[in-house]
């Protein structure tokens, strides 16, 4: 699980990484001399993707022994400026583009290709004997920027919220910062705990408790909503229906939303060797990858825009 | 003779070597020390380029990822730590003293035997089981009692720490105790003194200097203490206003963000800063301490 990561194997993870670049670099040497028609993919860009990608990557390439595909993180802006400038194959963004990188792709006469690859959610939940069942995103923003301090704001008893989340430097914590908190700060009296267990833990014992973790977290090893919480549905506005992270369909088409598709550019029509690529991860065997890594994997909706964009 | 004479000038020889090993490992000692002071000063300093140093000491947010502003203010943290010390010192001096006065006076040798062993192995939990007990049981029971919705708070971080300095108090004094001579305790109590007076009066304030060090290394162990607060406290950042309340330490903060800070960025330089706080704190805890000791000392000769 990609949250789970402890630090010390993200350090192994990077070494590793740093290792398959330098092989990688060895091999484009070596094939750059023996022939010089067989060309290394490179792929840079999110953080959060890159464990995915190697992972898909290295897949891929024990099965086509011809194929080199080197994968690098940096985060989401520079895997973008670097197809802006034409420095790597595919870009990973775990966000969208911004207009002002798109703006500045057409001057240099760049058509970027978008290509949704997985998706990642996260849940909000609460103690199970609250009585909310469901939130807009602009209140879930509201309770942890702290402007909302009691449940009876919400439509809950008259109880003062008790805020838990992740650490201020995890990707979670990030991701619901940029999200769902619009980029404001989040309030004072947040309990940070050490994982999404430990979030887990103190919401099923906390009666005004409400915390975020990712999806995956919410099931025991029998595949059961663990004890105690309850998981709530999100409204993307007050109008707009609610959708649980349970409901798997709303999920895969980004119905539910604290959610985000994970993408993957590419500067104007794939080559041959990249579209094969991305066509090995929207394939069956690719998405169960993609969920085997806690992500949740493609919609309909969004298979049939990446299937236009690959052609 | 010459034999005799070869072997003096061995052993002199032999006594100079072990002279300079000693002096060595001593002087490393200070090396060591210094060379972390230096280190810490060296790693903070760039901090200081983007944080002024009263934000730095005298505000109270701490917000180094912040996408509005980013905020470098330790003193809600500085606040915490002294509140989570102080509470868990509160219960578990008296205690710790009131421990070790029974065994050292009243209990009977047998149970002495059991006990002092038994409280010293309290040492050898590990910080991070003691933490694991605060977060599921002790926190629990907390909140009913106080009627809160969750009893992650300072009070729970400090009787966790009382259950770590503990064994340092009970030994500590405990051996200082033992080791007032007994012809005071016959003096006092051929003046018709009883038990208690005897203790109270004579035995305590002779030993008064064991029992002060084991107060502060006791405080020692609190401040520095990491996963067990981690784990106990709640990591709110917000300022403490009472002891029921969630706070995070100075440690606790360099645990949750050192991990995966960028490094050589302000935050990561800043979180230096906070162990060059934490080692000044201490060295100033210890520091305090010998000057006690030694005024005692004097005081009794």
């Amino acid at each position: 699980m990609r949250k789970k990561l402890s630090a010390g194997f993200k350090k192994l993870m990077a070494g590793m990484l740093t290792g398959t670049a330098l092989l990688a670099a060895c091999g484009l040497l070596f094939t750059a001399t023996a022939s010089a028609q067989r060309k290394m993919i490179q792929v840079k860009g999110s953080d959060t993707m890159v464990n995915l990608v190697q992972i898909l990557a290295e897949e891929y390439m024990a099965k086509k022994p011809g194929a080199a595909i080197a994968v690098l993180g940096g985060g989401s802006g520079t895997g973008i400026t670097a197809i802006i400038n034409g420095t790597c194959d595919l870009a990973n963004h775990s966000r969208e583009w911004k207009t002002k990188e798109l703006d500045l792709a057409f001057e240099k006469g760049v058509r970027p290709r978008i290509f949704a690859i997985a998706v990642d959610a996260l849940s909000i939940i609460v103690n199970e004997n609250n009585s909310v069942d469901s939130l807009t995103m602009a209140q879930v923003g509201s309770i942890f920027r702290g402007e909302i301090k009691n449940w009876k704001v919400v439509g809950g008893p008259d109880q003062k919220i008790s805020l838990y989340g992740r650490q201020s430097n995890s990707g979670t914590y990030s991701f619901l910062q940029e999200h769902v908190l619009n980029n404001k700060n989040y309030s004072q009296d947040v309990k940070e705990m050490n994982g999404n267990a430990q979030i887990i833990e103190a919401v099923s014992q906390d009666l005004a408790g409400v915390g975020y973790v990712g999806v995956g977290y919410l099931y025991d090893e029998k595949g059961e909503i663990r004890r105690g919480i309850k998981v709530l549905q999100i409204k993307k506005d007050e109008n707009s229906p609610a959708y649980s992270p349970l409901d798997k369909e709303a999920v895969y088409s980004a119905k539910y939303a604290i959610s985000r598709p994970l993408y993957q550019s590419t500067s104007g029509k794939p080559s041959a060797a990249v579209a094969d690529f991305i066509r090995f991860e929207l394939s069956p065997e690719g998405q169960a990858i993609v969920e085997k890594e806690g992500f949740f994997k493609i919609g309909q909706e969004l298979m049939d825009q990446n299937d236009k964009n690959l052609k | 003779m010459i034999s005799v004479k070869k072997k003096s000038i061995l052993g002199d020889l032999k006594e100079s070597l072990i002279q300079k090993a000693f002096q060595t490992s001593g002087l490393l000692a200070i090396l060591v020390l210094l060379g972390i002071f230096a280190l810490l000063l060296y790693t903070s300093v760039p901090a200081f380029k983007e944080i002024s140093l009263k934000e730095f000491l005298t505000s109270t947010r701490w917000d180094p990822t912040s996408p509005e502003r980013p905020e470098y203010g330790l003193l809600s943290m500085l606040a915490s730590t002294i509140m989570v010390t102080v509470g868990a010192l509160l219960i578990a001096f008296p205690l710790g003293v009131a421990v070790a006065a029974y065994l050292s006076d009243v209990a009977s040798p047998k149970v002495r035997e059991i006990v002092k062993p038994v409280v010293e192995l309290l040492a050898a939990i590990p910080s991070v089981v003691v933490g694991f007990i605060g977060l599921t049981l002790v926190s629990p029971l907390l909140a009913k009692i106080f009627k809160l919705s969750h009893g992650l708070t300072a009070l729970n971080g400090s009787l966790m720490l009382a259950i770590m300095a503990l064994p340092t108090i009970i030994s500590i004094s405990e051996d200082s105790l033992n080791a007032v001579p007994v012809s005071y305790v016959e003096a006092s109590l051929a003046l018709g003194a009883n038990r208690w007076q005897t203790l109270v009066r004579v035995k305590i304030p002779a030993a008064i200097s064991g029992i002060i060090a084991s107060l502060m290394l006791g405080m020692g162990r609190a401040i520095g203490e990491t996963m067990t607060v981690l784990m106990a406290t709640g990591n709110a950042r917000a300022f403490p206003h009472g002891l029921l309340q969630s706070v995070r330490t100075l440690t606790a903060n360099i645990a949750i963000e050192l991990g995966e800070v960028p490094y050589f960025t302000t935050h990561y330089y800043a979180l230096f800063g906070i162990g060059l706080v934490l080692f000044l704190m201490t060295f100033a805890i210890n520091l305090t301490a010998d000057l006690i000791l030694e005024k005692q000392k004097r005081k009794l000769k």
